[in-house]
């Protein structure tokens, strides 16, 4: 198996530690005076999601971790099983609640999402940036405010809840930033 | 200094990293790069009003440092064979000394394999000089009075300090540095919210506490000079006569940031070929390659290296601080090759 020196860490790169595959934030190449050369690293779990502080001798090195992130669209869920397929070899993958859980807010069907495979099995998903979403929900619109203040809240079909200008209504598709959570603007119907 | 002067290096390098394109451009900026060239120049005139001679010696060499910390990098010269790249011109300067050459100094490109990081690049400006018949103290003055020199005019320093290694090791950790052993650094670096790797000689351990608990709390109001190094740490520096625990060696930091080691030189070609054979056992004990010693540098000290002080400041380093940028790669032109620790 691949293995990478701290000459090598940077960030980025996927790792195993502990049996668990991690990612490098950060590096940081310590070297006293004459003395001893270390390499401390910050690396998030990639399964718990968890930020850990790692020392080690330089030159020291710790087993690659076959983790590659890849996009396929999202087709459906069974309850148990979310599935997603690779578009160019229709390839399925069946990812379990644990790794899709930070995602389902903004999952639907046919969006194209990243989703990590460690040894070939999903890890974790990512949603698009931006997804497009229709409000299922909300308070009737107000004509004529576009004021940026205030605002009311609005259920999406993918059950997420987010605040829009009260001038929106109920139906219409907005586009929202899955980073932050934030409505970004209305989108055309398609 | 304002962050304009600095600012292209880190945005062009993670616009790089992202787009996974080797970059032809500089990590410096030009004003910075402008800046570096005027201190370069202030540093000639110093020297020169001081007496030193200007010198250069060569990069290849047949030796290389024992020093088990210290990685050289090797090559091929056609005719000759195998030859070190220098990891500092100590050794060839030595010599000129025991020629009896006096004063003298260099900005040498110097190169270290394995470091890289916001201030380690494997090649580096490594500013050293010897001044005979000096000791430690003496040099000291002097580093201070380069570091106002350079910082002059851009940024403010304050008022020199000198610390005792012990005494430094003690401040920052609550521990006396006799009490400090393994398990007990553990626990410092504990307290410190630090992490360690689970097997290390004694020595690392030191290290470690140094580099992550003590280093960083030093040189915040003025550069300070930690002095008086434990014997096991002299490396080339002669231990004190009236306590021969110590050594006569010296390291300067500012802002945390190590930029300056010294030595009251060992003279003594009995003791220095004792310490490259101690640093060869090491070695061969951590399954590291055995380094050819510097014979002509011992065949010097045979003929008579006049007692001597000698320092190497880390040029690159210096000019960072001077200039208040927070990484080598932004005051070198082309920093610390991309994907190497950054």
């Amino acid at each position: 198996m691949a293995t990478y020196s701290t000459n090598e860490f940077r960030s980025g790169l996927k790792l195993m530690l502990d049996g668990d595959p991690c990612a490098i934030i950060e590096n940081e190449f310590v070297k006293p005076g004459k003395g001893q050369a270390f390499s401390r690293v910050k690396l998030r779990n990639l399964k718990t999601g968890r930020v850990l502080e790692k020392t080690f001798k330089s030159g020291e090195s710790l087993p690659a971790a076959d983790v590659v992130d890849t996009e396929m669209q999202y087709l459906y869920t069974d309850g148990e099983f979310w599935h997603f397929m690779k578009p160019d070899s229709f390839e399925q993958f069946a990812a379990e609640r644990a790794s899709v859980e930070e995602a389902l807010p903004w999952l639907k069907e046919n969006d194209v999402c990243t989703v990590t495979l460690w040894n070939n099995a999903p890890l974790s998903v990512s949603p698009p940036n931006h997804v497009i979403l229709q409000i299922v929900e909300t308070d009737p619109g107000v004509r004529g405010d576009t004021s940026g203040g205030g605002g009311k809240p609005a259920k999406l079909e993918t059950g997420a809840v987010v605040r829009v200008p009260l001038f929106v209504d109920q139906g219409e598709l907005v586009r929202v930033d899955t980073r932050t959570g934030e409505y970004v603007g209305r989108a055309a119907k398609e | 200094m304002s962050i304009r002067v600095l600012a292209s290096t880190w945005a062009a390098r993670r616009r790089n990293k992202v787009s996974g394109v080797a970059s032809w451009r500089p990590t410096a900026t030009r004003a910075a790069l402008a800046h570096r060239a005027e201190l370069l120049r202030r540093t000639r005139a110093f020297f020169d009003a001081r007496g030193a001679l200007e010198v250069e010696t060569p990069a290849l060499a047949a030796a290389a440092p024992t020093d088990p910390h210290i990685a050289s990098l090797y090559t091929e010269v056609a005719g000759a064979g195998g030859r070190w790249l220098q990891t500092s011109p100590e050794f060839p300067m030595k010599r000129l000394l025991a020629a009896g050459y006096g004063d003298c100094w260099q900005l040498a490109r110097v190169l270290r394999d394995g470091e890289a990081g916001r201030v380690h690049c494997p090649e580096f400006s490594l500013l050293e000089w010897y001044r005979i018949g000096w000791d430690d103290a003496q040099l000291i003055d002097e580093v201070d009075a380069l570091v106002r020199m350079l910082f002059d005019g851009h940024r403010a320093i304050g008022p020199i300090e000198c610390i005792r290694y012990a005494a430094a090791f003690e401040r920052a950790t609550g521990v006396a540095f006799t009490a400090a052993t393994p398990s007990t650094c553990a626990s410092i670096l504990i307290d410190a919210g630090a992490s360690f790797p689970e097997q290390m000689p004694d020595a690392a351990w030191h290290d470690l506490v140094m580099g992550v608990v003590v280093a960083p709390t030093l040189g915040h109001n003025g550069p300070c000079f930690v002095t008086d190094y434990p014997a096991a740490q002299a490396a080339l520096a002669r231990l004190r006569d009236e306590d021969p625990a110590f050594a006569g060696r010296f390291e300067l930091f500012i802002d945390g940031v190590e930029v300056a080691n010294g030595y009251h030189e060992l003279t003594d070609a009995a003791e220095q070929r004792q310490r490259f054979d101690t640093d060869n056992a090491a070695r061969a004990a951590a399954g590291m390659p055995v380094m050819p010693v510097d014979e002509a540098l011992l065949a010097a000290l045979d003929a008579g290296l006049p007692g001597c002080a000698g320092v190497a400041v880390g040029f690159d380093r210096v000019v960072m601080l001077a200039l208040g940028a927070t990484s080598i790669a932004q005051v070198t032109a082309f920093g610390p090759p991309v994907g190497a620790n950054l």
